[in-house]
């Protein structure tokens, strides 16, 4: 993992001290709240409906367990207890008083963690595969080039005042699990015959209002023209990109507006301008932090695992968790523990300070101290032996964490929704809560398979519900909640958009709407067809005519 | 107005020319963007020094035959958190633009040290707050990560410190 060194600490400290010092006159009334709003974004604190809301960087998901218990600690300290995983790999505390803001992130720096730009409109906590470094699948482990990406987008004086948000997301590996082409810029990795090692950039993806699968701008960039050629990019948008509508301002509508060749173009004549200065620091500095992340000293060991084997004989609920939330690692005899945050009625993503506290303890007894966020929600021990999978197993098991449905019907992505968010028009945990309880039958999950359901309390798309399998996007129709579906989505390597079903439901009615589809889904199926190749191979038509002609 | 500048504020002394109307016979004197290319001869053919007001949807290469020639050009942020100008500043500056970059609009003390990092050494800085506050703005970060920046503040580039042997991104072409 990466550790930051004395320019780090300082970094950090400086930018705490002048955070203090903003807010000090925020609180005297020298700043006008609209002078004092872009600053505390950029520092990650929202005003939500009821309080404060402090939204905390975990770059590219990567955590240590002392990291995680100091998260639990400003849990209890100066929230209610818990803390909310998001989306973005990140956790947000929903109940933050102003004048403890720079107490809080004086705590995140004791652990090497801020809350730098995870809003504004400025580059975004950087993203990743929260199997990074684990995953069977892997050409090379992405976070290297995460944390280059993080410190050089960190206060970039040039990119702070962008005409909105800018996200990044980054994958080593050819299943993306990083969303990278639903993204501002997706970065992905290929070798070629040569077995060099090049990024193919995607620019303009993105959700929101008007969802868009990105365009590749570049095959395959040599690795060292990273930082030249982002550059390039951010600084045709922050010229060019629109700033007289908030909801047109993203990348992705100056790519649809100009077309992707001519934005193509005037990047590659953006680039071939720059000064092209030596790229040797980058690419010392780049090998530096590839050092912090090394591949932890794993034992060399048989793939079988007998008491590995024997637990799941005699233990049945034990035996279906471990063939839901255990992925391929890159080594025998070890496997990825997904630990789902999705329990059976819960709020998605949410864990108390005690939970955090248990995860910890086993990443630092089993899984070398790291932990991952997913953006999917879920909580990620990389490292774990098969010997070790059931003690893991049991100790979830205690503190209600041993949900057996990631990547089932029950492992749902939804936003805070209006229970917490001022943009929400409707609410996203009490329907989530509603479908899984729905699916509270474990069989029926299994039977029903992978599945992704994404729900956003409003059309900004935060619950990503363009790219679930099933999507759900909360509304208000004069002053009622009501919910459209669609179906179809995707963010994976084959991403794809959603389309609407047809008209909206009322929230008490969604649950039973999903539990249509997927029984039209599990009579139309073909023999081991997951849901969303069904649905491609057949339309929306069968699901279509299930669930309109009752109705 | 006084400009902030070198952290200290100076008396401006340039006169500055609106879109139409005659120029003044002596004295320095800042034009729109637009005079520049209708009445160039008149321009050369003054004593006084040359400046020019630019817009942030005008493109810097514009300027390219012009530059030699201009010792201010004046940048505006129309809102503080309408950013053009820094790209259009720091895009002037790997021009080879040696001369005075001044900054006019809503500049405020918390972006005058990104200003000052991508080229901007002159600042329209109204009353509101006081030299003190803007001269501890000057150095809020004494860190940054990113290279080719404008150092007039105390801050070190922290990839550069890290690689002390390597070679440097780019001389640092205007003192300020």
């Amino acid at each position: 993992m990466y550790r930051y060194d004395e320019f780090d600490h300082q970094f950090v400290r400086d930018r705490t001290n002048q955070f203090r010092n903003q807010a000090e006159r925020r609180l005297s009334g020298e700043l006008t709240e609209e002078e004092f709003r872009p600053l505390r974004l950029m520092n990650g604190l929202y005003l939500q409906l009821h309080a404060y809301m402090l939204r905390v960087a975990i770059p590219y998901g990567t955590l240590s367990s002392r990291q995680m218990r100091q998260l639990a600690l400003i849990a209890e300290k100066w929230d209610r207890g818990y803390g909310h995983f998001t989306t973005r790999q990140n956790i947000q505390y929903n109940w933050i008083k102003l004048e403890d803001t720079a107490d809080i992130l004086d705590a995140l720096a004791e652990v090497e963690m801020h809350a730098i730009q995870t809003s504004g409109n400025c580059i975004r906590n950087v993203t990743t595969d929260h199997w990074a470094g684990a995953a069977a699948d892997e050409i090379a482990d992405p976070r290297p080039v995460g944390e280059l990406l993080r410190q050089w987008s960190s206060l970039h004086p040039e990119f702070s005042y962008l005409p909105r948000k800018f996200k990044i997301a980054v994958t080593g590996a050819p299943n993306d699990r990083a969303a990278v082409k639903v993204h501002d810029i997706g970065l992905r990795l290929h070798k070629n015959g040569e077995g060099e090692i090049g990024w193919e950039v995607i620019v303009g993806g993105g959700l929101g209002r008007t969802p868009m699968v990105g365009v590749t701008v570049r095959d395959f960039l040599p690795q060292h023209e990273l930082i030249g050629y982002l550059e390039a990019i951010m600084r045709v948008y922050n010229l060019y990109g629109r700033r007289d509508n908030k909801y047109k301002a993203r990348i992705k509508i100056l790519v649809h507006e100009i077309g992707a060749e001519t934005f193509k173009a005037e990047v590659e004549a953006e680039y071939a301008k720059r000064p092209h200065p030596s790229t040797e620091v980058e690419e010392r500095e780049l090998k530096r932090i590839a050092a912090y992340f090394a591949a932890p000293p794993l034992e060399k060991l048989p793939r079988w695992s007998p008491s590995f084997e024997e637990a799941k004989l005699a233990n049945p609920a034990f035996a279906r968790w471990t063939k839901n939330n255990l992925g391929p690692h890159q080594a025998d005899g070890y496997a990825i523990v997904n630990i789902s945050l999705k329990p059976e009625g819960g709020i998605p993503g949410d864990a108390t300070a005690d939970q955090m506290r248990v995860m910890a303890d086993l990443a630092e007894r089993y899984s070398f101290d790291e932990l991952r966020v997913s953006h999917a929600q879920n909580i990620v021990l990389p490292h774990v032996k098969k010997d070790d999978v059931f003690a893991v197993y049991q100790a979830l098991e205690k503190v209600e964490l041993a949900a057996a449905n990631y990547g089932l019907a029950g492992d749902i992505i939804a936003c805070p929704g209006l229970d917490y968010c001022a943009l929400a028009t409707a609410r996203s945990i009490p329907i989530a809560q509603s479908i899984s309880r729905k699916f509270a039958d474990s069989k029926k999950q299994d039977e029903i398979g992978k599945l992704k359901i994404n729900i956003s309390g409003c059309i900004n798309a935060c619950g990503h519900h363009h790219v679930g399998h099933i999507g759900i996007l909360g509304l208000d129709k004069k002053g009622e909640e009501f919910y459209q579906i669609t179906l179809g989505g995707s963010s994976a390597e084959s991403a794809s958009i959603g389309t609407i079903l047809g008209p909206g439901f009322a929230g008490h009615e969604v649950a039973d709407a999903i539990e249509t589809i997927l029984d039209t889904y599990l009579k139309l199926r073909d023999p081991g067809e997951e849901f969303l190749a069904t649905y491609r191979r057949l339309g929306a038509k069968p699901f279509k005519e299930a669930l309109y002609a009752t109705a | 107005m006084p400009l902030l500048k070198n952290n200290l504020l100076v008396s401006d002394t340039w006169i500055t020319a609106e879109a139409e109307g005659e120029l003044p016979n002596a004295g320095d004197v800042i034009v729109p963007f637009a005079r520049l290319h209708t009445e160039w001869d008149a321009l050369s053919a003054r004593t006084g020094r040359l400046g020019v007001r630019f817009g942030n949807t005008d493109k810097p290469e514009a300027l390219a035959g012009f530059l030699p020639r201009l010792s201010v050009i004046v940048l505006p942020f129309p809102a503080f958190n309408d950013g053009r100008a820094y790209s259009i500043a720091r895009r002037l500056r790997e021009m080879g633009y040696r001369g005075e970059l001044r900054a006019i609009g809503n500049v405020l003390p918390d972006q005058l040290q990104f200003m000052l990092q991508v080229g901007f050494d002159a600042f329209e800085i109204g009353e509101r707050f006081p030299l003190e506050t803007w001269q501890k703005a000057s150095r809020q970060m004494s860190l940054a990560y990113q290279r080719g920046l404008f150092r007039r503040g105390a801050e070190a580039e922290i990839w550069t410190e890290r690689h002390t042997d390597a070679e440097p991104w780019l001389e640092q072409p205007h003192a300020g």
